[in-house]
């Protein structure tokens, strides 16, 4: 922000107006507008009552919605407990190979989405290593498998979204002044309280923006449910995709898309607020 | 003891980097996978279990011309997209950096928004649009889509590169005489391009590897994501892996190349 002041700050009336016009108008007409479309096209067609739409999502699809929430959340869980520590090694453990593991870690994403996810298909597969290990040590869930089940779609998920849990917990445990830790341990703090005085509370404006990074588009995603799971672990996603594009019951599915859309920015509201991190932007 | 951040003992911190150490292996595993399918030779359609060694899909990666189709389209949407959400996004970079103006705390916000967005909430939003509109799905949709989503990305990559430069170069070429189109060409443009091209790979990368919105808005047109998704139900060929394998290898090299580049601008903006 320094270099802005030293670099003058101009103030030209026009100018920054103009630059921006472009883009700014591209976002306006097709991300501002589709989404007062999406609210329009929700209230369904002018023989049906306007909440009709709004009706059949939370009664019908009610469980979907909770599903894909309790899905995103557990994933989002995962994330942390695997992000962390490896975010945290990274940023402290590393020294000169920082840079190196960043780029490890961000390497399998240069690989499509899909095709990624469709290498979980064969890694969980019903005679492949991993399941007879889990088979041998007898920690196989119920269905005696791992495919189509709960457990694959929240992998997936966790899998996927992982990166964006690491980076900004990493950007944030670099930040902290090592100074901290040092004055800690000279005040006896042993290494435990010195981590979680000093060092936990200073890392969680990354913890909650990996948090949203993760669980926004899990919530939103249905590739994982629908290549790793089974019917019974269907999505939102998949729902309101199948509504739009196949059933063509738009109320129907814009209601779905708005609910998902107002939910999730009543939370992001509520858990910034919580966390004490108002400026997200 | 343990330098910098506090981990207790040695045992603690063995641990700690035994356990990073498996989280990495976690995140390499599906690659692994990728890049050693491809050299499978299936039994059947799906090539989802390891039968035998063989070079077969990489002798003739073009077998499927659906396949080779889907990634032409893929990398003319990206291309398209690219150019322009570049330009937008970058202007946007310039207009937040270099000047003080009230219109960049509300632009600020509107760069954020779509990032906060499922996906399936903007691919519907857009068919909503476009459905309203009566705007036949296909090439352009998509197109516009990408743009769409591009554009918070690349003016967010530009911003957070250029935001500590000094301005007054600029100036200063000014005041020895150069023509402010002069001095946009020698002196902000040569500034900003690392920043550009990052922005720029990122935008590329994003929308050959975009599915939800694509799915919503690309009618009957066909990107190599949405070959893939429908493979699960036709046939899935090595030739997928084959495809996959050369965009990872060909994104790390293009990776290279712009980190080598960056270094030496950094380091020649910091010796002048």
């Amino acid at each position: 922000m320094a270099g802005i002041a030293a670099g003058g700050g101009r103030r030209s009336p026009v100018a920054p107006y103009l630059l921006v016009a472009p883009g700014v108008l591209w976002l306006l007409a097709f991300y501002v507008v589709p989404t007062v479309t999406l609210a329009r096209t929700s209230f369904g067609p002018a023989d049906a009552a306007w909440y009709d739409g709004y009706q059949r999502a939370f009664t019908v699809y009610g469980v979907h919605l909770g599903r894909s929430f309790g899905y995103a959340l557990a994933a989002t869980l995962v994330c942390v407990l695997l992000g962390y520590p490896l975010a945290y090694a990274i940023a402290f453990r590393a020294g000169k190979y920082k840079n190196f593991l960043l780029g490890l870690v961000i390497l399998p994403f240069f690989t499509t989405f899909l095709v990624r996810t469709f290498a979980w298909k064969t890694i969980l597969n019903d005679g492949g290593i991993v399941v007879q290990v889990l088979g041998t040590i007898g920690m196989l869930p119920e269905e005696g498998r791992l495919l189509n089940t709960v457990w694959a779609v929240i992998g997936g998920l966790s899998y996927n979204f992982l990166p964006f849990m690491i980076l900004p917990i990493y950007v944030s445990l670099e930040k902290i002044d090592r100074k901290l830790t040092e004055a800690a341990n000279d005040l006896y703090c042993n290494a435990g309280q010195a981590f979680r005085k000093v060092v936990l509370p200073l890392s969680m404006p990354g913890v909650l923006a990996g948090s949203l990074l993760t669980f926004i588009p899990a919530t939103g995603d249905f590739i994982n449910a629908e290549l790793l799971g089974s019917p019974n672990q269907k999505m939102l996603g998949s729902v309101i995709q199948g509504q739009f594009l196949q059933v063509r019951d738009y109320s129907l599915a814009a209601s779905l898309s708005f609910v998902l859309m107002v939910i999730i920015t009543i939370m992001v509201l509520l858990y910034a607020r919580a966390l004490g991190t108002e400026d997200l932007a | 003891m343990a330098r910098g951040g506090p981990v207790g003992s040695r045992w603690t911190g063995r641990l700690l980097d035994l356990y990073a150490g498996l989280v990495l292996l976690y995140l390499f595993l599906p690659i692994f996978v990728i890049v050693s399918y491809s050299f499978n030779k299936p039994a059947g359609k799906f090539n989802f279990v390891w039968k035998s060694f063989s070079l077969d899909a990489w002798r003739d990666p073009f077998l499927y011309p659906a396949l080779v189709d889907a990634m032409k389209m893929s990398l003319k949407v990206a291309a398209v997209s690219t150019s322009v959400s570049v330009v937008f996004g970058s202007l946007i970079a310039l207009a937040l950096c270099r000047y003080t103006w009230k219109g960049a705390g509300p632009i600020n916000l509107l760069l954020v928004l779509p990032l906060t967005t499922p996906e399936v909430v903007l691919g519907s939003s857009l068919l909503s649009l476009f459905l309203q509109v009566n705007a036949p799905t296909g090439f352009w949709t998509v197109v516009i889509a990408h743009i769409m989503f591009s554009v918070s990305y690349v003016a967010l990559t530009v911003k957070a590169r250029i935001r500590g430069f000094d301005w007054t170069l600029e100036e200063a070429a000014m005041d020895l005489g150069a023509p402010p189109f002069r001095t946009v060409l020698k002196v902000t443009l040569p500034l900003i391009a690392p920043g550009i091209a990052a922005a720029g790979m990122l935008s590329f990368a994003l929308s050959l590897d975009d599915f939800i919105i694509t799915l919503f808005n690309a009618g009957n047109q066909v990107t190599y994501p949405l070959y893939v998704y429908g493979a699960r139900r036709a046939a899935f060929p090595p030739q997928i892996n084959v495809l996959a394998t050369t965009i990872l290898v060909g994104s790390l090299i293009l990776l290279g190349i712009t980190v080598l580049w960056q270094n030496r601008t950094m380091k020649e903006a910091m010796t002048k």
